[in-house]
């Protein structure tokens, strides 16, 4: 087997038992960036002398008998939202922070630093993480690996494409309103967002502070399991980070083959209702049906706010959030400033107009238009209130059931350039993904079949806060069932 | 809720963002349908319901009062469009509006 | 119904840096003289990725404040970002809490010219402190120093219950009194460390139906001295006063609204800012990136317990439990360490009475500390010293003005009273034989003021009394001198 079909699980055994070094590894990552980001653009850079210099540093720790951590030797991409200071750019695929370069780490950049991976290079995302295909990018458009006339689905396209594409074991996103779990699903990986407040944000470039949660792409639910263990936790510079007096973090891969039974599964009904794809239905149905013949009972339920009245509530709370946070990006301290302006005011205004995208200058003006004097009530409030009633269901739900399940996505990926001239198209990309942001619950996206066309559809399973431990297991248990993570694009099949 | 191009440009001067004609034509639109779709939310009676801001039931996180490094001067204006002598460097600046 | 004479109706905001070590809501040291941007991290720079984490202290002195004011202190207080962009503030955003603030209610009740007026407070909240802009004279640029960004700011909003430009004065020196014994702030007004912001209306009557009438309001930023708080209040009321002159129905709040005016200190005048068309939408929205704080009763106990007795109250306790008149009182309260120090003294003293005490604390011991600039914890002597040396001059050891130079040179050597009386052989001379020669001698020397005395010019004795002291060196008990001198002339 080639290094890059290892799993990042199976690449760290090697590592440990010293099969495969660190050098290798790294190696092997290189090799299929420069042979397949070309095509697939899942990369905005890569640090090839960095990761090769830690790799070695590795190797010789790992030579000598040390213990390097969970994910010793392991290379992992990040999505460029996250901060490091390590020369790389930190852009957002943001002409605005095009040349700005962090002077810090984000918490999650230390901690796998800390555990011993070798990141090789940072993922394309949409412009500040805006966006449902990876095309609203301020540098290049992602491509689906499945096929490259495709999305790969987004706002973390690079970071589920470099994963499907084998280009690295595992790589990290985050999740806004579906950011990490729909591009799994378009790319036939595993996504996972966290309960909010599992993963400290500090260090995350801030899209929707009350929403945003970084989490782990792996092609197994183990693996998974393993980046989301060496990532959680609490963190004293991130106010929103459960301390672990509260929650303290669980051993996400002790049990994670013991199947959770009697397992009790919700359905909503509005995970079935009107813009679902016929095929990606009939996948998901016959997912469930997997999990029937395990034993598990279906249960059908009512989520009444949590599809269309969902994104029009995830659209106000995110996109006020994001006015107030993309504020700070005026050409006075860091990033892009304008070189023609007649004073101050100017300065801001085209800096800002030359700096940022289209998506991201419409989300800025919704949410400063639904922030300003007299319409406060009307949008900011009012989705604050549909907010809990969201909440509300979902704890509702989980009195009855263990988890819920549905398809990601309406639909699989999609053409570029299908929906980027209609915003509102767009957006209904998360009408089964935004809920589980406002209700602050935690949800994964594993791969479940494969259209006629040769697309990945995605399983969505929802789970209660905190429960990361039992939701993996039961993603597991149908994962055991099947062989999708065996499968690789066609493209990567092109290896010489 | 249809946004007039009046309000489009007041909305992209309070957000400090420059706009075209041809934007502020296109975003009115585009802004005018995502609301009507956000209307939605007066289907719903939301009387008596309390605004869910913080989802996480945390509250009184502090930290001590201990003075701990920061940037190097030089690291802090590092990455700043224009600075000298240690400052950032703005446009003339004539009303002194700070209203901290 | 114009005509009545219009009564100014003044509210204050007031800011003051908190005494804390580090910022609100990062570990960057308050030292915003250091050299530019030398105080600043990611987040008080407001980089990308970056969190605030409150500090504890600034919490708990809010607190402080507000108990202090005779506030409430909710349950549930929150954070709220509020929006305007300027270049001293980089997030273009300040962390600051709109509607559920930390402390809610109160007052404070000010002294002026012996009697006291009542201030309500409505509110005590926290946020941050914006960095510093400044235009160097050459070019055609500004700058920015992000130091200041971040420190913790109080600001206390206070009822419009003040009505003259000499309350506001003394409304802001009394806040500043209780920020300072509470050690909340240092209040130095030189570092800025406080701002007052007045706004200032006049009702002007009543309409027909019998509501007040008022002009608009004025609000003056950024006055940071006692001076222009009270110069700039009575520039307003006479502007105010002018403009309703000239225009009774135009010139009204209804009409108007609010306006924002700077204080040109030089010209001595205010000047427009902001009228009310313009005024700022702020889009303040619930900070997601910090949580409440829930003030639990046991974490306001403890605060409470912590707080020491207030001046006003200690003013008024001077002046029952010492028998000090007002003027006393209101000196030696005016500094926590000072009024300390004064109530240890008397603790200490075996002979000296409170009133003499304060006496020594007014004319010797202040004395010094207004000379040297210092506060009274940098001098090397303690209140047991000076009850000594006041001791010794009430039991006759020394004569009164010998004690100053013996407190004096306490404050040089460091040695005791006794130990200095003795060396330097200053004990006075009580011994009648000795004395009795040595005024016989004065008279002598002195006809003049002698004959004067005795035809009856009471007076005179005093220039008498002066030469036997200076006669001896200053050590003659001047009671004994005097009581001799009486009996010579008149017997
Ligand atoms: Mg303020
Ligand atoms: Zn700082």
């Amino acid at each position: 087997m080639a290094t890059i079909d290892l799993t990042a699980c199976r690449m760290r055994d090697a590592l440990r038992a010293r099969n495969l070094s660190a050098v290798e590894a790294a190696g092997a990552c290189l090799e299929a960036i420069d042979r397949l980001n070309p095509g697939i653009r899942a990369f905005l850079s890569t640090d090839a002398q960095g990761a090769r210099r830690r790799a070695e540093e590795i190797d010789k720790r790992l030579d000598a008998g040390e213990d390097v951590g969970l994910l010793a030797g392991v290379p992992v991409a990040v999505k460029d939202n996250m901060c490091t200071d390590d020369g790389q750019p930190t852009s957002c695929a943001s002409r605005i922070l095009e040349n700005w370069r962090a002077p810090y780490n984000a918490h999650v950049v230390e901690r796998l630093l800390e555990e011993g991976a070798v990141i090789v290079g940072k993922t394309n995302m949409d412009e500040f993480a805006m966006g449902s295909s990876t095309e609203n990018s301020g540098f290049e458009a992602t491509r689906n690996p499945w096929d490259l006339d495709r999305v790969p689905g987004g706002s973390s396209g690079g970071s589920a494409a470099a994963v499907s594409a084998r280009m690295v074991p595992m790589a990290l996103g985050s999740d806004t309103g579906g950011s990490i779990r729909q591009p799994a699903a378009l790319c036939g990986v595993v996504g996972l967002k966290p309960t909010y407040g599992r993963v400290s944000r500090y260090g995350l470039v801030a899209f929707a502070s009350s929403l945003d949660q970084i989490g782990p792409f792996g092609r197994t639910v183990e693996d998974a399991a393993l980046l989301l263990q060496a990532t959680a936790g609490h963190d004293p510079r991130d106010s929103t980070s459960v301390p672990e007096a509260d929650q303290p973090v669980p051993d996400y891969l002790a049990a994670l083959d013991e199947p959770v039974a009697p397992l009790r599964i919700g359905v909503p009904k509005e995970f079935f209702g009107e813009g679902l794809d016929a095929e990606v239905e009939k996948i998901v149905r016959d997912a469930l049906a997997v999990y029937a013949g395990l034993g598990a009972e279906l249960v059908n339920i009512d989520l009444p706010h949590s599809t269309d009245y969902a994104i029009a509530t995830y659209y106000i709370v995110a996109t006020s959030e994001a006015s107030s946070n993309l504020a700070r990006y005026d050409g006075v301290h860091y990033g892009h400033r304008s070189s023609d302006h007649a004073d101050m005011i100017d300065m801001y205004m085209r800096s800002r107009e030359e700096g940022f995208g289209d998506e991201v200058k419409r989300r800025i003006m919704l949410g400063t238009y639904a922030l300003s004097a007299g319409y406060y009530d009307a949008y900011y409030k009012k989705a604050l209130q549909v907010r809990r009633l969201i909440r509300q269901d979902f704890d509702r739900a989980f009195e009855k059931v263990d988890c819920i399940m549905g398809p990601t996505s309406p639909t699989a990926a999609f053409r570029q350039g299908e929906k980027t001239d209609d915003p509102l198209t767009m957006y209904l990309s998360d009408v089964y993904t935004a809920s589980c942001n406002l209700a602050a619950i935690a949800g994964v996206s594993i791969p479940c079949g494969f259209t006629e066309a040769g697309l990945p559809v995605g399983l969505q399973i929802l789970s209660g806060v905190f429960t990361e431990e039992r939701l993996l297991r039961i993603a597991r248990m149908y994962e055991r069932e099947t062989d999708w993570p065996s499968r690789a694009p066609p493209v990567c099949g092109e290896a010489p | 809720m249809a946004l007039s191009k009046d309000e489009v440009l007041k909305v992209g001067a309070l957000s400090r963002i420059r706009l075209t004609d041809d934007e502020v034509e296109r975003f009115a639109g585009q802004l005018s349908s995502i609301l009507d779709y956000v209307d939605k939310l007066n289907e719903l009676d939301t009387s008596g319901v309390e605004p869910l801001a913080h989802a996480l039931p945390l509250h009184n996180v502090l930290r001590e009062d201990e003075p701990r490094p920061g940037l190097d001067p030089q690291k802090a204006v590092g990455g700043a469009p224009e600075s000298a002598g240690g400052f950032f460097r703005v446009p003339r600046v004539i009303d002194d509006g700070s209203s901290a | 119904m114009s005509g009545a004479e219009p009564i100014p109706t003044i509210g204050m905001e007031v800011h003051l840096h908190l005494a804390t070590h580090t910022k609100m809501f990062c570990a960057c040291a308050v030292e915003y003289d250091a050299p530019p941007n030398s105080r600043v991290c990611p987040v008080c720079l407001g980089m990308p990725g970056v969190l605030p984490v409150m500090n504890r202290k600034a919490v708990e002195l809010a607190i402080r404040m507000a108990l202090a004011l005779n506030g409430t202190i909710p349950d549930f207080a929150k954070w709220d970002r509020k929006h305007y962009y300027y270049p001293d503030l980089p997030k273009n955003y300040q962390i600051s809490e709109y509607d559920q603030p930390l402390g809610v209610g109160g007052y404070l009740d000010v002294p002026l010219d012996g009697e006291t007026f009542r201030v309500g407070i409505t509110r005590v909240h926290l946020e941050e402190d914006a960095g510093k802009l400044m235009h160097p004279e050459d070019g055609a640029c500004s700058v920015v120093d992000l130091n200041r960004t971040g420190t913790p700011l109080l600001e206390v909003v206070s009822e419009p219950d003040i009505h003259s430009a000499e309350q506001a004065r003394a409304y802001g020196e009394t806040l500043r009194q209780l920020a300072v014994y509470l050690a909340v702030g240092d209040c130095n007004m030189q570092l800025g460390q406080m701002r007052f912001e007045p706004n200032i209306s006049l009702q002007i009557g009543t309409d027909e139906k019998g509501r007040p009438r008022f002009t608009p309001i004025s609000e003056i930023k950024n006055l940071n001295s006692f001076r222009s708080v009270e110069r700039a209040v009575a520039f307003e009321i006479a502007r105010h006063r002018q403009e309703y002159e000239d225009d009774p129905d135009g010139y009204t709040l209804e009409r108007l609204g609010k306006s924002t005016r700077g204080w040109l200190d030089d010209r001595e005048e205010t000047f427009l800012q902001r009228s009310k068309e313009e005024a700022n939408d702020y889009r303040y929205f619930p900070e997601p990136d910090l949580v409440p704080v829930v003030p639990d009763r046991k974490w306001v106990d403890t605060i409470r317990a912590g707080l020491p007795e207030l001046p006003e109250h200690r003013r008024r306790r001077f002046i029952k439990e010492y028998g000090l008149p007002q003027y006393d009182a209101g000196v030696l309260t005016a500094d926590r360490e000072v009024a300390d120090f004064y109530e240890e003294y008397v603790r200490s003293a075996a002979n000296t009475d409170a009133k003499t005490a304060a006496n020594w604390m007014m004319q010797d011991v202040m004395r010094i500390l207004n000379e040297r600039k210092v506060a009274i914890a940098e001098i090397r002597i303690g209140p047991g010293d000076v009850a000594e040396v006041s001791d010794m001059v009430v039991t006759g050891t020394i004569n009164r003005s010998t004690g100053s130079d013996v407190f004096a040179k306490m404050l040089e050597s460091g040695k005791s009273a006794a130990e200095i009386v003795e060396e330097e052989n200053l004990a006075q001379t009580s011994d009648e034989s000795e004395l009795k020669a040595v005024v016989d001698r004065v008279i002598a020397e002195n006809p003049g003021p002698a004959e004067d005395f005795r035809g009856g010019k009471e007076r005179a004795l005093g220039r008498l009394i002066g030469q036997a002291m200076r006669a001896t060196g200053g050590k003659a008990n001047p009671k004994v001198v005097r009581e001799i001198l009486v009996r010579k002339l008149r017997g």
